[in-house]
C-alpha cells in the first residue's frame, strides 16, 4: 500500500455518504420506507399515575373503536415478558398490574390508520389504585429504594488523607437529566413474511438486541426475526435499548393479525415514555495542599435509574470511572448508589454517566480554586495525571497517553486565557448588572465498553465481479458518519475510490451478534472488522497475483483504482475479473476484539478501557443578576481525535457534542409534576440549544499532533461522546460569573437555568 | 364559490375535493402525495422539521416565507403556492445553492432536520426583500429549526456560503415562475367547502365573516393555526367547521388615524412587527423572539389575543400601552379596553356570533415604555413571564403608571397595586422599590415546568427596578455594555 497521504481514502474530511440525500430530502428514514398495502398503524394507551395497581383495564370500547383491528395487552405475550436489556426481568413489554410510571404504556392497539390508532387509545376505561410514587432521587434514598446494588471503588485511605490535609472542601451537586431529542422519533415498521418469520424496520442503535428481544417476547428462535436499520434521524444513546420496546409492540401485533404494523411515536409520548440521561446526586469531601493538589477525596454518586435497571448499572459505573476525570486522585473513595423511582426507566445517553462523573471532580476543582483564590486552570493543571506514581487512577489503570498537559497550554494560548481572564475581571468591577466569567476545562475520557465482552465487532464485504465493493457491518448509523468512516476504511485497503464502495444497510442477516453502536467505539470496532475482511479478500488476490504473475507479495500494491505488481500496472476490476474466474471467494466475513482490555468488577480493579479520548474548552459567558438570563460569549476548543479518519465527520461531532452538552448544563431541564408526570414533553417546554445560543466566536479545532498510542484503526481516536464533556466550561464559567455577583458557587446547580442562576446568586447574597 | 382547495405544489397545480377541515399540509405530502422530503419531528410548530416555503403575494411582489406544515392546514395555502424539499433540486437535477452548500460545509448528519433547515434557508435566499446575511438575522430565522446533531456550526457556515451573495438569476427565475402560479389563481373566487368531511370557509370580507360566524356559531375560527394546530395534533380535537381568516381584506389591514395604530386581526406578526417597531422599539427584543420565523410568519396579532393564553407575548405590552380591541358581529362594532378581554383563565369577553376583528394601539410620544420577554432559553421559548410598563412624568414625579405582567396569573394582568404605590410619587429607586413591594399584593403566582412562583415574583420585582435604572436621568442611567438580551 502507498502511503502517501495524497490518494489514501482515509484522514480525508469527505462529506457524510448520504449528505446529498438528506439535503433533498431523500434518504429515507423508517417512516419514509413505502407503505405495504394492507399496512396497520399501532398505537399504545399508558398510565396516568406514577405508581399504582390496575383495578381495571376496560378495553370494551377500545376494540370497538373505528378502524381497530387489534388489542394486546401482556396477556397475549407467548414468549417471555421482558424486554430489560440485561435480562433483569425488571420490565416487561406493558405494565402487567403493576404501574411505575405516568406513561408506561399499558396495551397497544393496531388500526388502519394512525389517527385511529391514537384515537382509540384514549377510549380504555382504566381504574387505579394508587400507590406512593418515589419520583426522586431524595426520595428513594430516604426509602432505600434501589434497581441494583451500590458499587465502592476505593484506592488508598481517602478519609486519613483528607483529615490530614491542610484545607478542604465539601459539598453537594445536583446534575439534571437529559432527553435524547433525537428529531426522528422511535418509530418501527414490522412485516410477517413466511413462515411466521418476522421482517423488522427500526430507528435502532442496537438491530441484534431488537432481533432477541422480538424473539424473545414472540418465543420465536432469533433466526426467524430480521432487523434492519440503514438510518436513524438522530440517537445519542436514546435508541440503544429504548427502541426495542416499539419494535416489539409492533411485532406482537404483526403477528396477532398477519398483517405488516408500523408503531411512529408523537413526540410528546416518545419523552414521556421513553428513558432520558440519568439526573445525579454527586456529594463530595476533598482534602488539597496549598497548591491545590488533591490529597484525597470522597464522593457519593446517586442515580436517578427509573422504575427499572436497563443500563443504570454500567451507566453509574461509567461515571465512577470518571469520577477523576483527567486528575490524580492520591487517595480517592467512590461509592454509587443507583436509585429506583417511580419514572421512567432511564438509559444511556452520550458519554454514558461519564459526564456526571465528571461534573462532580470539576465542581471540586472550582471549589478548591475559590479557597485559595487563585486562577482554577492552575490548580486543575496542578493536578493533571503526570508521571508515576501520578498516574494510577482510583480503578488502579496506568494513564499511560495522557497529552492534557501539552493540548491545555496550547488552548489557553490560542484561546488568549489569561488576558481574557484578567478582562472578564475587569469587565465584572465596572459592571453592576451583568458579570461574566470564563473557565478552561479537560476532558479525558476512556474507550471501550467498560462491559469487557461487549467490545467486539464484525464486518462482511463483497467484490463484486466488476469491481464494485459491498460493504456491510454491525455499526449502525445515527448521523454520526460512521458508514463514511469504515467505507473509506475500505476503499483504502482496495485502494479504489471511495465511490465503489457500497454503504449498505445495517441487517441481522449479515452481521450477527452485533454490539449496539454506542460507547464512541463504532469506528475503531467496526473499522477494524471491516479491514479484517478487506484484508482477508486482498491476501487472496495477493495470493492469485504471486501465482498468476510470479510476483513476489511485496510488490503488490492496491491504489488509484488499479492494482500494482511489479511494473505493470491493471485496473482493479480487471484482476477481480480473473480472480472469480479462477474460483477464489470475493466475499469475507472481518471480525474484531479490542485488545489490551480487562477489568475485575468486584475487586474496581483493571484496565477495563484501550485508550483514552482527549481534549479541552474555554468558554466565556455572561449573566444578567436581574434575571439570571444568560449568553455563552465565546468558545474555544482543542480536542485530540488521534489521526482523524475523517476530519469533517470528527469536527461535526466535536462541534455538535460541545453544543448539545452545553443545553443539558443549561436550558435542557426535566420538571415533573406532584403527580409524577413529566411536563416537559416536548419541544415547547424542553429547551434543547437553538442557533442563536451558539456563539459565533465559536472556534473548535482538531489538534493536530494527535496521534492515538494504541492500535487503533489507522491511529484515530473515538470521537463521538468525549466532546459533550467540554461544555463543562461552560458550567463552570457561569460559576465564575455567579461568584462575581456575590453568589455562591457551591449552590449552582445543573441545568444552571435563569432561576437556577438567580438562586445561586441570592444564596451567596443572603450570607 | 368553490369547492376545490386549489395551491400550486413544486410547480404543479393541485386540488383538493372534500378537503378535511384539519387536513395538515405535511400529512397531505407524506400520505397523499407520498413525498416524504418533509420530516415530522414534533407536530406541534416547534422543531421546524417539516418546514416548507408558502409563496403567496404581497403588497410590492411575490413573498416567500418558511412555515411548519405539520400545523399548516390545507385550506390556508389555498390560492398559493409550495415549495417542499422534494422540489427545490433546481431543474437539470443541480443542488439549490442552500443544498449545495449544506452539503460542502457538512450541515447535515443525521439529516433528519435537514430538509427543513434547507427551507429555511431557501426561503432566506428567496426572500423578497433580499435582505444582506446577518448572524443576527440568520439567528432569528434559524430560531424555529432545532438540530440536535451539528451544533449549527456547520450550518451557519453553509448559510453564510450561500446567503452572503445570491445567484440573482435563479431568484427571479422562480420567482416568475412562482407569481405566474400565484396569478393563475387569483381571480378564483372564495373557498367555501361543504363535504362529507366537514366545513372549510374562507371569506374575503368582513361582511362574509360575520355572517359565517352567525351561521356557525359552533365553528372554529383559525387564523395561523400555531395553536389550533395543536388542538388537532396533541389533543385530537375534531373540528367539522372550520372558517379561516387569512383572507379576510378588512383583517389585513394596518392603519393609523388620530395617534392610533390600528392592526387587523389576522395580521401576522411578522407584518405587525415593523410598525411596532416603529413607534415601541422596546418591542423588538420580544417581537423577535416570538416563536421562530416559522411561528411569525403564520401567527396573528388577533390569534395571540383571541385564544385567550396567559402566557401570549403580545398582551402585557398592549395592555401597558392601553389597547383596545375591536370586536365586530353582524349587528354591531364595540371597543373594550384589551385587559377587559380577559375575564379569567381561559374565559374571554367574545359573544358566539363575534370576532375579533383589530387591535387599536395608541402611539405614545410623550411617556417611557419597555417591554421584557423572560423565557429559560432565549430563542423561541414560551415566556415564564412577560411584562410591559408605561410611565409618563410629570417633572420628577411619576404621573402615570401601566404596569401589566403576562404568566404572573391566569390572564395578562395589571399590576394595581404595584402601579399606585407609583403613581403620583417622585421618580426614585426607593419609590420603586415600594412597588416591587406591592406586587405581592397583585399577584400569586405559580410553579410550573417553565418557573417557580419565587423566581416569576423575584424576577417581575426585578424588571420593575430594570425599567428604572434604564429610564433614569441620563447621569445616573445604567450603561451597561451586555451580550445577554
Amino acid at each position: 500500500m502507498s502511503d502517501s497521504a495524497r490518494d489514501k481514502a482515509v484522514h480525508r474530511a469527505v462529506a457524510h455518504d448520504s449528505a446529498a440525500k438528506h439535503v433533498q430530502g431523500t434518504a429515507m428514514y423508517v417512516d419514509d420506507i413505502p407503505e405495504p398495502r394492507n399496512l396497520l398503524h399501532a398505537y399504545f394507551g399508558t398510565s396516568t399515575v406514577a405508581h399504582g395497581r390496575i383495578k381495571r383495564l376496560d378495553l370494551d370500547r377500545v376494540r370497538a373503536a373505528e378502524g381497530v383491528k387489534a388489542v394486546i395487552t401482556s396477556a397475549d405475550i407467548r414468549g417471555q415478558d421482558d424486554i430489560s436489556p440485561v435480562h433483569a426481568a425488571d420490565e416487561g413489554v406493558f405494565a402487567n398490574d403493576h404501574v411505575q410510571f405516568y406513561g408506561q404504556p399499558l396495551f397497544a392497539v393496531a388500526a388502519s390508520s394512525r389517527d385511529l390508532a391514537r384515537r382509540a387509545v384514549r377510549l380504555a376505561g382504566i381504574e387505579y389504585e394508587p400507590e406512593p410514587a418515589i419520583v426522586d432521587i431524595d426520595a428513594a434514598l430516604d426509602a432505600g429504594l434501589f434497581v441494583s446494588e451500590a458499587h465502592v471503588m476505593s484506592r488508598g485511605d481517602a478519609e486519613d488523607a483528607i483529615c490530614n490535609s491542610p484545607a478542604s472542601v465539601e459539598g453537594v451537586l445536583r446534575t439534571g437529566g437529559q432527553d435524547h431529542f433525537y428529531l426522528e422519533g422511535q418509530v418501527s415498521m414490522v412485516i410477517p413474511v413466511e413462515d411466521g418469520d418476522l421482517q423488522v424496520y427500526t430507528s435502532s442503535q442496537h438491530p441484534s438486541e431488537v432481533q432477541q428481544t422480538i424473539a424473545r417476547v414472540l418465543d420465536k428462535p432469533a433466526n426467524a426475526v430480521t432487523v434492519e436499520v440503514r438510518r436513524m434521524g438522530g440517537a445519542f444513546g436514546g435508541k440503544e435499548t429504548q427502541a426495542a420496546q416499539w419494535a416489539v409492540i409492533a411485532a406482537l401485533l404483526a403477528e396477532q393479525t398477519g398483517r405488516p404494523v408500523k408503531l411512529r411515536l408523537d413526540r410528546d409520548d416518545d419523552m414521556q415514555s421513553t428513558g432520558k440521561r440519568h439526573d445525579f446526586i454527586i456529594r463530595y469531601q476533598a482534602g488539597f495542599d496549598d497548591q491545590g493538589r488533591i490529597n484525597g477525596i470522597r464522593f457519593f454518586h446517586a442515580a436517578r435509574c427509573g422504575m427499572s435497571s436497563d443500563l443504570s448499572a454500567p451507566i453509574a459505573d461509567r461515571a465512577m470511572f470518571h469520577a477523576d476525570n483527567a486528575y490524580y486522585l492520591p487517595a480517592a473513595h467512590i461509592e454509587s448508589h443507583r436509585c429506583k423511582t417511580h419514572t421512567v426507566s432511564n438509559t444511556a445517553f452520550r458519554g454514558f454517566g461519564g459526564p456526571q462523573g465528571m461534573m462532580g471532580i470539576e465542581r471540586v476543582i472550582d471549589e478548591i480554586a475559590q479557597h485559595l483564590g487563585t486562577d482554577p486552570w492552575q490548580v486543575r493543571r496542578a493536578n493533571f495525571y503526570a508521571e508515576a506514581p501520578r498516574n494510577i487512577t482510583p480503578y488502579f489503570m496506568e494513564v499511560q497517553d495522557s497529552v492534557l498537559d501539552e493540548l491545555c497550554s496550547q488552548l489557553a494560548d490560542e484561546s488568549g486565557y489569561t488576558a481574557r481572564r484578567t478582562d472578564v475581571m475587569a469587565f465584572n468591577e465596572s459592571n453592576e448588572i451583568h458579570k461574566r466569567g470564563i473557565a478552561l476545562t479537560p476532558v479525558k475520557f476512556g474507550i471501550s465498553f467498560t462491559t469487557t465482552f461487549l467490545n467486539q465487532a464484525g464486518a462482511l464485504v463483497h467484490v463484486y465481479k466488476d469491481g464494485s465493493i459491498h460493504l456491510n457491518h454491525g455499526g449502525t448509523e445515527m448521523g454520526q458518519g460512521l458508514m463514511t468512516k469504515v467505507a473509506q476504511v475500505v476503499a483504502d485497503e482496495f485502494g479504489v475510490p471511495l465511490a465503489q464502495v457500497k454503504i449498505t444497510a445495517t441487517t441481522t442477516a449479515k452481521v450477527p451478534n452485533t454490539t449496539a453502536t454506542a460507547a464512541s467505539a463504532g469506528s475503531d470496532m467496526n473499522g477494524m472488522a471491516a479491514r479484517a475482511a478487506c484484508r482477508t479478500i486482498r491476501e487472496r488476490i495477493t495470493d492469485f497475483l504471486v501465482d498468476e504473475q510470479d510476483v513476489s507479495r511485496s510488490d503488490i500494491h492496491f491504489e488509484q483504482g488499479m492494482v500494482r505488481y511489479g511494473p505493470q500496472s491493471e485496473a482493479f476490476a480487471a484482476i477481480i475479473e480473473r480472480v472469480w474466474m479462477a474460483r477464489i471467494s470475493l466475499s469475507a466475513t472481518g471480525f474484531y476484539k479490542t485488545p489490551k482490555i480487562h477489568y475485575d468488577r468486584e475487586q474496581a480493579r483493571g484496565r477495563p478501557f484501550f485508550y483514552f479520548a482527549y481534549g479541552a474548552a474555554v468558554s466565556e459567558v455572561e449573566i444578567d443578576t436581574l434575571t439570571g438570563e444568560n449568553r455563552i460569549l465565546r468558545v474555544d476548543i482543542l480536542h485530540d481525535t488521534g489521526q482523524s479518519l475523517n476530519p469533517a465527520v470528527d469536527m461535526g461531532q466535536i462541534e455538535g457534542g460541545f453544543v448539545q452538552g452545553a443545553g443539558w448544563l443549561t436550558s435542557e431541564e426535566l420538571w415533573w409534576d406532584e403527580k409524577g408526570q413529566l411536563r416537559t414533553h416536548a419541544p415547547s417546554t424542553y429547551k434543547i440549544p437553538t442557533c442563536g445560543d451558539v456563539p459565533e466566536e465559536f472556534h473548535a479545532r482538531i489538534w493536530q499532533q494527535g496521534c492515538n498510542r494504541e492500535e487503533t484503526i489507522h491511529k484515530s481516536k473515538a470521537v463521538g461522546e468525549p466532546p459533550l464533556m467540554l461544555a463543562i466550561s461552560v458550567f463552570s464559567a457561569l460559576g465564575q460569573a455567579v461568584v462575581a455577583a456575590g453568589g455562591d458557587l457551591s449552590s449552582l446547580d445543573a441545568p444552571a437555568t435563569p432561576e437556577r442562576i438567580l438562586n445561586a446568586i441570592a444564596a451567596g447574597r443572603r450570607d | 364559490m368553490r369547492s376545490k382547495v386549489r395551491f400550486h405544489l413544486n410547480g404543479e397545480l393541485h386540488e383538493v375535493q372534500h378537503c378535511p377541515p384539519t387536513l395538515t399540509v405535511l400529512d397531505y405530502l407524506r400520505n397523499e402525495c407520498r413525498l416524504t422530503g418533509s420530516k415530522e419531528g414534533c407536530a406541534e410548530g416547534d422543531c421546524g422539521a417539516c418546514t416548507l416555503i408558502v409563496a403567496e403575494a404581497g403588497s410590492t411582489g411575490t413573498e416567500y416565507l418558511a412555515m411548519n406544515s405539520c400545523i399548516l392546514f390545507l385550506a390556508a395555502i389555498d390560492g398559493k403556492s409550495l415549495i417542499s424539499v422534494d422540489g427545490l433540486a433546481l431543474g437539470d437535477g443541480a443542488l439549490h445553492p442552500v443544498q449545495a452548500a449544506m452539503v460542502e460545509q457538512h450541515g447535515s448528519q443525521c439529516g433528519f432536520c435537514t430538509p427543513g433547515f434547507v427551507m429555511s434557508l431557501a426561503a432566506m435566499y428567496q426572500d423578497h426583500d433580499q435582505q444582506p446575511y446577518s448572524r443576527e438575522n440568520l439567528n432569528l430565522n434559524l430560531a424555529g429549526n432545532l438540530c440536535r446533531c451539528t451544533g449549527y456550526a456547520p450550518i451557519v457556515r453553509a448559510a453564510e456560503q450561500s446567503l452572503v451573495s445570491r445567484d440573482s438569476t435563479l431568484v427571479k427565475e422562480l420567482d416568475q415562475r412562482v407569481t405566474t402560479e400565484l396569478e393563475f389563481l387569483e381571480s378564483d373566487p372564495p373557498l367555501s367547502v361543504e363535504g362529507t368531511n366537514g366545513r372549510v370557509f374562507a371569506p374575503r370580507t368582513l361582511a362574509q365573516l360575520l355572517e359565517l360566524r352567525k351561521n356557525h356559531p359552533l365553528a372554529t375560527l383559525v387564523a395561523g393555526a400555531t395553536d389550533v394546530g395543536l388542538w388537532v395534533n396533541k389533543d385530537l380535537q375534531t373540528f367539522d367547521t372550520v372558517i379561516h381568516t387569512g383572507a379576510v381584506a378588512e383583517l389585513l389591514e394596518i392603519s393609523k388615524e388620530n395617534e392610533l395604530i390600528k392592526i387587523g386581526a389576522a395580521v401576522r406578526l411578522r407584518d405587525a412587527l415593523p410598525e411596532l417597531i416603529r413607534h415601541y422599539p422596546s418591542m423588538r427584543d420580544m417581537l423577535e423572539r416570538f416563536g421562530g420565523a416559522q411561528v411569525r410568519n403564520a401567527g396573528t396579532i388577533g390569534g395571540n389575543i383571541a385564544n385567550g393564553s396567559p402566557i401570549g407575548d403580545m398582551p402585557p405590552a398592549l395592555i401597558a400601552l392601553g389597547a383596545r380591541l375591536e370586536l365586530h358581529s353582524l349587528e354591531s362594532r364595540r371597543e373594550i379596553v384589551l385587559e377587559d378581554f380577559f375575564i379569567d383563565y381561559g374565559r374571554q369577553d367574545l359573544k358566539p356570533d363575534e370576532v375579533v376583528s383589530a387591535v387599536l394601539l395608541p402611539i405614545h410620544d410623550d411617556g417611557q415604555f419597555a417591554c421584557y420577554k423572560i423565557s429559560k432559553r432565549p430563542e423561541q421559548d414560551i415566556s415564564a413571564l412577560c411584562a410591559g410598563i408605561f410611565m409618563r412624568l410629570d417633572r420628577d414625579a411619576i404621573e402615570e403608571a401601566r404596569i401589566c405582567f403576562g404568566g404572573m396569573a391566569g390572564t395578562p394582568s395589571r399590576a394595581g397595586q404595584c402601579e399606585k404605590a407609583l403613581t403620583g410619587k417622585p421618580w426614585r429607586r426607593d419609590t420603586f422599590e415600594s412597588a416591587m413591594q406591592a406586587l405581592k399584593e397583585d399577584f400569586t403566582p405559580i410553579s410550573d415546568m417553565r418557573a417557580s412562583a419565587a423566581y416569576r415574583m423575584r424576577v417581575a420585582r426585578n424588571l420593575l427596578l430594570r425599567f428604572f435604572i434604564e429610564h433614569d436621568v441620563p447621569e445616573r442611567r445604567m450603561q451597561e455594555t451586555s451580550s445577554v438580551r
